[in-house]
């Protein structure tokens, strides 16, 4: 007990030397910081009211993000329904396959999505398309982990039922499994859409198609009426998303 | 009869749901045309991903050295903003927990307010503070200090407004002052659950960190545009395995002390 209590002293100390280690050799002091929050407040500032005759053209540019968001994240629900089964361990067959389906959608989390990105910008060329693409191959990696959790909680009765009337594998697959977990799935997918509309209004800062392209170009300008009118149109839409998803999930489980 | 108007019922439920379907079908097609989808494109661009890698390999490990700085500055800036969003979220914690704060409308002024804080997009923010203040390590800071704020703020008032009662209400009974209350009944019963939650936003800020340098914000990501841009492959190789192990090993550690915590 004594021990466990010098242990967590030792791990605070420890903790604060980091933290003290993070702020050293960052362009980062005091001075910097009191005179940048007047700046940032000023622009705040000079964003209200926003241009509202920007509003037509950011209303084009936040219906092509929802787009990238939607496909994005269709593609990455249906690809990753193998991976989930793959990395299930009632359902794989062996341990190996297992270890490797987990490890493999671990990696394709760790992947940035603006990083996959710019290099799948270098083979299909910039614009929405490039962005759909990264989103869709990052997705996967999440939504793979959630639904491989899904199929190892799922009630093995069915599965047992279909496997004693000598059904095949497909066949259980598809009628013990695919009915128990198909709630769980789209209700996961939903959830990642709501990340996906906050990831899909930044690809544009690398040039992936979306909203993210004319806020570039206005901070750049420094033109911060029409900056702010962006930042009101992705508040909106990310709201309304976060809201329609949310009641959607709650009527599918 | 009740059987027909049963089939009836069913009938209006199967025309609704085909109404749906035929709706969702509608947004996909027009989302699918509206990002330019076009899988002859995916197909003619796969050699010129592949070429990418080519030239790529193999990454240029004697580039490390020269990275090691901005590979350290990215842990820092998630470190220190992860920091500094757990501080500045302890006292809004206790604002927009019904619980504690029984002014009403404030605790839905406070949670409206993170709600609002949540829908902004950390690079996004961290591309309006470039623009601000200039590129460098500060505007990352910043912005993913705020978008920890939120997130934290946000999970750990929702785990504060669930928690054990019977303390509070005992140490208000012998007439424990408000302060009294928060350190003996209600910070021992959250503090396990606030530490996991910063862990938890610190995995997402090193994801964060690692690309920040794209929008001019400091960190690892601002070699690799340099590099990339240079067609400098190999060296732009080194960068993106080195972001991997960054992000693998951190996460690794950080979840481990998490599963410690709870």
């Amino acid at each position: 007990m004594k021990g466990r209590r010098v242990l967590g002293y030792v791990g605070f100390v420890l903790f604060l030397v980091t933290v003290w280690w993070s702020t050293t050799g960052l362009d980062i002091n005091w001075e910097r910081v009191m005179t940048g929050l007047p700046g940032a407040a000023a622009i705040v500032n000079l964003m209200f009211p926003p241009n509202w005759g920007y509003a037509g053209d950011v209303g084009g540019r936040l219906i092509e993000t929802i787009h990238i968001a939607i496909v994005g994240t269709s593609i990455g629900a249906i690809l990753a329904i193998p991976f989930g089964f793959l990395a299930a361990i009632n359902v794989s067959r062996s341990r190996l396959m297992v270890g490797f389906g987990k490890s493999l959608l671990n990696a394709i989390r760790t992947f940035p999505e603006l990083l996959l990105a710019i290099v799948i910008m270098r083979g299909v060329g910039p614009g929405a398309f490039a962005g759909v693409l990264a989103m869709g191959v990052h997705s996967i990696g999440m939504l793979g982990k959630l639904y491989a959790e899904v199929v190892e909680g799922i009630d093995p009765g069915p599965v047992e039922a279909l496997q004693s009337t000598g059904a095949n594998r497909i066949q259980t697959i598809w009628y013990g499994i695919i009915p128990q977990v198909l709630p769980d799935f789209a209700s996961y997918a939903l959830y990642r859409l709501e990340i996906n509309i906050r990831a899909a209004s930044v690809l544009g800062l690398v040039g992936a198609g979306g909203i993210g392209i004319p806020l570039l170009f206005n901070l750049r300008a420094r033109i911060w009426d029409k900056v702010g009118m962006i930042l009101l149109g992705i508040i909106v839409v990310v709201t309304i998303v976060d809201y329609g998803s949310a009641y959607l999930r709650k009527r599918i489980v | 009869m009740s059987g027909g108007l049963h089939n009836m019922d069913r009938l209006r439920e199967e025309r609704r749901s085909w109404f749906y379907f035929a709706i969702g079908i509608a947004i996909y097609g027009w989302s699918i045309y509206g990002v330019g989808f076009d899988p002859i494109d995916l197909v003619r661009g796969l050699p010129a991903m592949g070429n990418l890698f080519a030239r790529m390999w193999p990454p240029d490990l004697a580039y490390v050295p020269t990275i090691l700085p901005a590979f350290l500055e990215t842990i820092k800036i998630a470190l220190l903003s992860t920091v500094v969003g757990g501080l500045l979220a302890i006292p809004i914690i206790l604002l927009a927990a019904r619980n504690i704060n029984r002014t009403i409308w404030l605790v839905y002024t406070v949670k409206a307010f993170l709600n609002l804080v949540r829908t902004l997009p950390d690079m996004l923010l961290a591309a309006i503070f470039v623009a601000a203040l200039g590129v460098g390590a500060l505007p990352g800071v910043m912005a993913l200090a705020i978008f920890s704020f939120g997130i934290i703020a946000k999970l750990t008032s929702e785990s504060t407004e669930a928690i054990d009662p019977g303390p509070i209400e005992a140490m208000e009974a012998v007439g424990a002052r408000k302060l009294q209350v928060i350190h003996f009944a209600v910070v021992p019963q959250i503090l396990p659950q606030f530490v996991a939650y910063c862990l938890y936003v610190f995995e997402i800020n090193i994801r964060v960190a690692a690309v920040l340098g794209l929008v001019g914000a400091g960190g690892i990501g601002r070699l690799l545009l340099r590099d990339m841009n240079l067609l400098r492959y190999p060296q732009a190789l080194t960068i993106i395995i080195a972001t991997f192990v960054l992000v693998a090993g951190l996460d690794f550690f950080s979840t481990k002390l998490r599963e410690r915590l709870i």
